[in-house]
Formats: structure tokens, C-alpha cells, sequence
């Protein structure tokens, strides 16, 4: 039985790499006796009240002081930022601050998305984060303990730059903690003006307009609206796109969820936006579950699919691989129940903070200064067209601005708008594109699908130790 | 040398490999064990007992997850075992081209999991996929391989047999070829025919070679993961999840000490269920 015996090594050995793939690098666990209490983060009204100080003039001078603050020797930060953003806008101020302040950068390019995070709450944790990070506002901002990690710019001078409503989402305990990094941008619909001007449709400012125009659109043999879930991140759209909606009817509802009071299975107006999701089944693509957001952005193009729920930096993707269309691609809100509230959702563009215990803390102040300026605005869009209007006060839109864009200023001017709830509550639950996915297919009902999301965001409340869960 | 310093002499050899092992694997492993009772987010710790086993357990995703491990580990085990055997009863008659068709069957074993899995969830998109493209050539509607929740799974674990059936065939040749040529030769002259050669000589004879691909194909079921998260994150919603998706997911939340929970729980799991399956294989067993 020698073979045999060989192979309850190997069997055994198969069970201990199984056991190794338990493991994970723990190395951290020093301070753990000292600081269990996970923080909890205030959704900060106060955020904008304590920063909003007079500002005699947004376009500070920085040119005319510059000079003296050259530095002789060349100082290099490092500038941590995800490998999907595209940095050609960001290089185009990095340059004009090596120009004037002898500041190089260095882009350290890490992943996206889930693992991305992973490496972040690493650096932070193994003390090794580079002198700036840039990373997503709201609550995955908060969720990196920024209050531990990154300086403090609530008293810093160009803060008076940044509109208010972006400094709540990089906010704690009414501390700001980042500057922004560009244009916001919206979670709403594009759609082919050219085929929508073609069968003869406007612009629908109510949920049944909005079901009226698909029918049409269904008749004339195209797909009305497009669903893109094999990429099932996109099918949050319509669900996140809606908080226009639901903070119209429920005001408090952001403030509630985050409290545990408030539930989308229990609240009328978030229920609501699983139900919409839902409605649109009998309007998607036959082979919505296999097709990818950049088929989507296809079929968008082309015209065969006439319009997309999605976050407006697509328009950013069309015009990369299709310049010569992007002027066909208009942007309206998500519709209401009622004409009389139709307002746009708006994210926040990601956030740029430093970190505290950097080796050059003050040139990275100094960067970052300079960064949130209007001019330095100009340069980015001069390089990268925006998503959205920016989010600096005195930085206008481009002229060429894609149309798309300029579709949303109205929304801006009359303050029809309203931040996202991931915005708003650091609570979203992990499981979210599997379950809009599951609701907009049809596999469940909405309801189901809004129970299911309230305990995926228990268990999310539960692990990061919320009060009151 | 005394008796005892002649044992600590013969330990000290083993000292390097075991601090290393110890570091690299038994500490971590037991740390998993600690960390699974945590709230963990990789700086802080807070211990809170097994309430971390009790949200497992209670995930609406687990039931699903379950049945589809278990469907997936015994799908691929046995279409693994049935075609590995056949290739290598193939490979080792005295076909003409038989060196390169082994290179060819084992050709997939060295590709990446993860460039397989992309190429083939475009392979099988329902409309431009290549799959169904050749199918509407002459004339057949093919399903949406990776959007219909009913075979989704099934479509992922045919890829899987795609590319680990190489593995399997080469294990079944070596067993092949490990039998005397004598037993063939005694059965002729009782007058057997080629299909009694099969199932009375080749097939108990095998059982050892058939034993290791059923282990490795198993526990490979089992964990099996980078595959579907390649072609399927899990999804259409949670249609093809696997325990080891569903941790992944539970990682990249941030809920790392629930992870850890989940890891313990698929590494008792998968030794529950691999033990007793092995014991059971090695008493089949016959010897040569």
C-alpha cells in the first residue's frame, strides 16, 4: 500500500494549503485592545456650517505668491489613485505645480473597486500610504477612519473654494478632511436625441411619461431601455438614480436609514425605486443578462438601444471610442411619480486628501491648494472634458462641455438636485448589484428584493459596528 | 551521542522547514480561527464570539451557495473521471497520432483559469457568441449559456471539465500504462473481448489512478472559485454564488472577520466531506 500512503501525504498537504488559504496577513492586531470602538460618523450637517466663512473671492491669487514659494530642491509626492480613472486632466495640473512649486508627482496606480479598497485600508493600516489619496467620497471615504489617517483641512484657506455640498461627504464629526478632485457627476439618463427627435418624443418629466415613451420605442422594433447586467454594478442605476425621488417624499429618509429607523422595504418612496427597477423589465435588450456595459454604450450609440440609466462619466467612455457621436447623447433626470419635483442625483467627484503622517505634509498642502483652484479647473478641462459641473466655486463649464452635460445645468441653476445616499449614509450594502440584478430580472419581487437589501445592510451596519443596529 | 541528544540532532534538520511552515501556515491558520470571532478590519479588532458564524449562517445567499458547491464539486468530479478515463484508454491504444492528441488534451491544464473563463463567457455571449453563432449556422436556437439561471452553473462547470480533464487524462495514462501487459495477454487467450478488457483489467486495475482525480477533482469543486468569478461574479443575481464567491464578496465588503468565519466554515466543510471520502476510496483499492 505504498501508493496509498503517498497519497494521503499529498491529500494532507492539499487540506493544509486549503488551511493556508484561511489565513490572512494579521499583523495589526497591537492596538486593538486600545481603540475597539469602531468610529461612528455623524452625517455631518455641521460640516458646511462651521467652513462656510465669507470667502472675499473664490479665484485667489496663487501666481503672485508663488514665486516665494517655490521649493530650490525638487520635492516628489506620491499620489495614490485607481488605474480606471483617467489622469490625463489630473497630469495636466501636476504639471503647472511642478512648473511653479518644483512639486513632482508620482502616479502609484492601484485597482479599482473592491480590492482597491483592500490595498488602501492596508497602506493606511501598515503605516505605508503615499502622501496623497485619492479615493471615492462619501461613505467609502468615511469608512477609511479619515479622521485617524489624513489631516485636518476644515481651517485651511482654499477650502473656501469648494461648494458646500461637496464637504459633508469627507466630512467627521464636522471636520473636512479632503478637497475634491474634479466635476461631479449624475446617476440619470442618457438617451439618442437623434432617434428620440426621430419617433417624435420629448423629454419625460414624470415616471408614466417615462413608460409612455418606451412603449413608443418598443413599437418602432428598438430596444427602449438598456440593461447591461452581465456588469452587474449597472443595474443600480435606476435604484441609485432615484434618490431625487425618495428624498422628495421622505426628506429624512438618508438620515433615518443610517439610524436603522428607516428601511426600503417599510418606506413607501424607497420601495418605490425597487419597483421602478422592476417596471422596466418588459423594456430591456432581450440578452440583458449577458450584455456589458460597453455593448450597452454601443447600442446606445448606434441607436438600436435608445436609452441607458446610468452615471453621466459614460459619457467620458463615449466619447473615447465614439468622438464623432457624443453630440447625440442627451442626459435627463430619473423621473417622479409627480411633474412638480423632477430633480437630478448627483455624485460627488472623488475625494483627494493627505496623509497626516506624510514626509512632506506641507507640500502636499500646498499641491493641494493649488488643485482646488478655478485655474487649475481650466487646466483639467482643457485636457479632460468634465462629467458634470465642478464642484469648485468660479470654475465654469467649458464651452465644449458635451452636451450631455450642459443638459444638467438647468438642474444646478433652479437646485434640482440632490446628492446620492451613498453620499449620505455610510451605509451600502455589499450585495446591492445581485440584488437589483435579481429585482430588475424578475427573479424576485421588489419587495422581497427591498427585504432582502435592508438585511444585507444589517449585516453591513452589524460589521462596522454602528450604534443603534 | 546519547539517545536524547541523538533525537534533538535528527529534529534540528527539521527545524528550518518547520519554522518556516509553522510561520507561513499553522500560525496564520490559527490566527483564522481567532480572527473568525472577531469584528476585524484589518487595524482593530473587537472580539464578539460567533456571531460572526451566526450572520453566515443566516445569509439568504448560504442555501444557494451550498447546493451549487456541492452540484458543481460532484458535476465536474464525475464528468472529470468519465472523460478522463475514456481520453486515457484513447491515448494509450496504439493510435497513430496519440503524443500530439496528449499534448492536445492537456494543452488547456496550462492556461490561465482567469483568461479562460473571459474568453469563454464572450464565447458563449446568446447573440454574438461564437457557441451560438455556430449553432444558428444549422439551424439551432442556443440558450443564453450564462444568463439563464437554470444552466448558468452547469455552463461554468462544463468549462471547468474543459480545462482540468487534461490533468485528469494524465493520471488515468500513468494508471494505464502501471499495468502489466501479461494480465491483457492472459485474458486474450481466455478469449475476451476488447470491452471485457476494459471493464475487467483496465478499470479495477486503475482504481488508485481514479481515487487521486476524484480527491483532487472534488476538493477542487469544492474551493473551486477564480472560474466563475471570472465568468460570472456569482451572478446572474446569486444564481451561480459558490462558498468560496460568497466570502469573496464578503471580503471585498470590508467584513473581513465574517470572512474569516466563512473560511473556517468551508475548510471544515470541505475536510468533512474529503476524509471520509478518501478513507472510503483507499478500501476500494486493489493492489497491483
Amino acid at each position: 500500500m505504498h501508493m496509498s500512503q503517498k497519497k494521503s501525504l499529498a491529500v494532507l498537504s492539499g487540506t493544509l494549503l486549503t488551511a493556508a488559504m484561511l489565513s490572512a496577513c494579521g499583523s495589526n492586531n497591537n492596538n486593538g485592545a486600545a481603540s475597539a470602538s469602531p468610529s461612528t460618523t455623524e452625517p455631518s450637517a455641521s460640516a458646511s456650517a462651521s467652513a462656510s466663512a465669507p470667502a472675499s473671492s473664490a479665484a485667489a491669487s496663487p501666481s503672485a505668491s508663488a514665486e516665494s514659494e517655490r521649493y530650490e530642491k525638487p520635492v516628489t509626492l506620491k499620489l495614490l489613485i485607481d488605474n480606471q480613472t483617467s489622469t490625463e486632466g489630473i497630469k495636466a495640473i501636476t504639471d503647472e505645480i511642478e512648473k511653479r512649486y518644483n512639486i513632482k508627482t508620482e502616479f502609484d496606480l492601484r485597482p479599482g473597486g473592491g480590492e482597491g479598497d483592500n490595498l488602501v485600508k492596508t497602506k493606511l493600516a501598515t503605516g505605508e500610504m503615499d502622501d496623497l489619496n485619492f479615493y471615492n467620497a462619501g461613505s467609502l471615504f468615511k469608512s477609511l477612519q479619515p479622521e485617524k489617517y489624513f489631516l485636518d483641512l476644515t481651517d485651511e484657506p482654499f477650502m473656501d473654494n469648494v461648494v458646500d455640498s461637496f464637504k459633508p461627504t469627507v466630512s467627521v464629526n464636522g471636520r473636512i478632511y479632503a478637497g475634491p478632485s474634479g466635476s461631479s457627476q449624475a446617476g440619470a439618463w442618457l438617451y439618442n436625441q437623434k432617434v428620440y427627435a426621430e419617433l417624435g418624443l420629448s423629454v419625460p418629466k414624470t415616471w408614466d411619461e417615462l413608460k409612455a415613451n418606451n412603449e413608443k420605442i418598443k413599437a418602432a422594433g428598438k430596444t427602449a431601455v438598456i440593461g447591461s447586467y452581465k456588469d452587474s454594478w449597472t443595474s443600480q442605476l435606476i435604484l441609485l438614480a432615484d434618490q431625487f425621488n425618495v428624498q422628495a417624499t421622505a426628506p429624512t429618509f438618508a438620515d433615518d436609514f443610517t439610524a436603522g429607523t428607516a428601511k426600503f422595504a417599510t418606506t413607501p418612496a424607497a420601495l418605490r425605486s425597487f419597483e421602478k427597477l422592476a417596471e422596466m423589465k418588459p423594456y430591456l435588450n432581450k440578452d440583458y443578462l449577458s450584455t456589458t456595459y460597453d455593448q450597452a454604450l454601443k447600442m446606445l450609440v448606434d441607436g438600436t438601444g435608445v436609452q441607458y440609466p446610468m452615471l453621466t462619466f459614460a459619457l467620458s467612455n463615449i466619447f473615447a471610442t465614439y468622438p464623432d457621436k457624443i453630440d447625440d447623447i442627451g442626459v435627463f433626470a430619473q423621473p417622479g411619480d409627480s411633474a412638480d419635483s423632477n430633480g437630478l442625483t448627483v455624485w460627488m467627484p472623488a475625494a483627494i486628501s493627505i496623509y497626516k503622517d506624510g514626509k512632506n505634509v506641507e507640500a502636499a498642502k500646498k499641491w493641494l491648494a493649488f488643485f482646488d483652484t478655478p485655474e487649475a479647473m481650466a487646466l483639467m478641462a482643457a485636457k479632460a472634458k468634465p462629467e458634470g459641473p465642478y464642484v469648485i466655486k468660479g470654475a465654469a463649464l467649458p464651452e465644449d462641455a458635451y452636451g450631455g452635460v450642459k443638459d444638467m445645468l438647468p438642474y444646478f441653476d433652479s437646485n434640482n438636485n440632490a446628492p446620492a445616499l451613498e453620499f449620505l449614509s455610510p451605509l451600502k450594502g455589499p450585495n446591492l448589484p445581485q440584488i437589483t440584478v435579481e429585482a430588475g430580472s424578475g427573479m424576485k419581487s421588489p419587495e422581497d428584493s427591498a427585504k432582502a437589501y435592508d438585511k444585507d445592510v444589517e449585516k453591513q451596519a452589524k460589521q462596522l459596528g454602528l450604534a443603534g443596529w | 551521542m546519547t539517545k536524547a541528544s541523538r533525537r534533538f540532532y535528527s529534529y534540528a534538520f527539521l527545524l528550518p522547514a518547520g519554522i518556516v511552515y509553522f510561520i507561513f501556515f499553522l500560525l496564520p491558520t490559527l490566527m483564522s480561527f481567532f480572527f473568525s470571532m472577531t469584528r476585524w478590519d484589518l487595524v482593530d479588532w473587537e472580539f464578539i464570539g460567533f456571531d460572526n458564524y451566526a450572520t453566515f449562517f443566516s445569509e439568504s445567499s448560504l442555501n444557494i451557495g451550498f447546493r451549487n458547491t456541492l452540484i458543481y464539486a460532484v458535476v465536474t468530479c464525475a464528468l472529470k473521471v468519465v472523460f478522463g478515463l475514456l481520453l486515457g484508454v484513447a491515448l494509450t491504444s496504439s493510435l497513430r497520432v496519440k503524443s500530439y492528441l496528449r499534448s492536445v488534451v492537456f494543452f488547456p491544464t496550462l492556461l490561465s483559469t482567469i483568461a479562460v473563463g473571459i474568453a469563454f463567457s464572450s464565447m458563449m455571449h446568446p447573440t454574438q457568441g461564437l457557441i451560438n453563432r455556430s449553432l444558428s449556422a444549422v439551424g439551432i436556437a442556443g440558450p443564453d449559456w450564462l444568463g439563464d439561471t437554470g444552466i448558468a452553473l452547469l455552463s461554468v462547470a462544463l468549462v471547468d471539465v474543459w480545462k482540468g480533464v487534461g490533468m485528469a487524462t494524465v493520471i488515468f495514462i500513468a494508471g494505464i500504462m502501471s499495468i502489466p501487459e501479461e494480465y491483457y495477454e492472459a485474458l486474450q487467450i481466455d478469449g475476451g473481448t476488447s470491452f471485457s478488457k476494459f471493464r475487467y483489467i483496465t478499470i479495477p486495475l486503475t482504481a488508485p489512478a481514479m481515487n487521486s482525480v476524484i480527491i483532487l477533482a472534488f476538493i477542487g469543486g469544492l474551493r473551486s472559485f477564480d472560474l466563475v468569478w471570472a465568468m460570472t461574479k456569482g451572478g446572474p443575481g446569486f444564481s451561480t454564488d459558490l462558498i468560496a464567491s460568497i466570502i469573496y464578496k464578503q471580503y471585498q465588503g470590508g467584513f473581513y472577520g465574517l470572512a474569516t468565519a466563512g473560511n473556517v466554515i468551508l475548510f471544515i466543510g470541505v475536510s468533512l466531506l474529503a476524509f471520509p471520502l478518501f478513507k472510503f476510496l483507499n478500501k476500494r483499492e486493489v493492489d497491483l
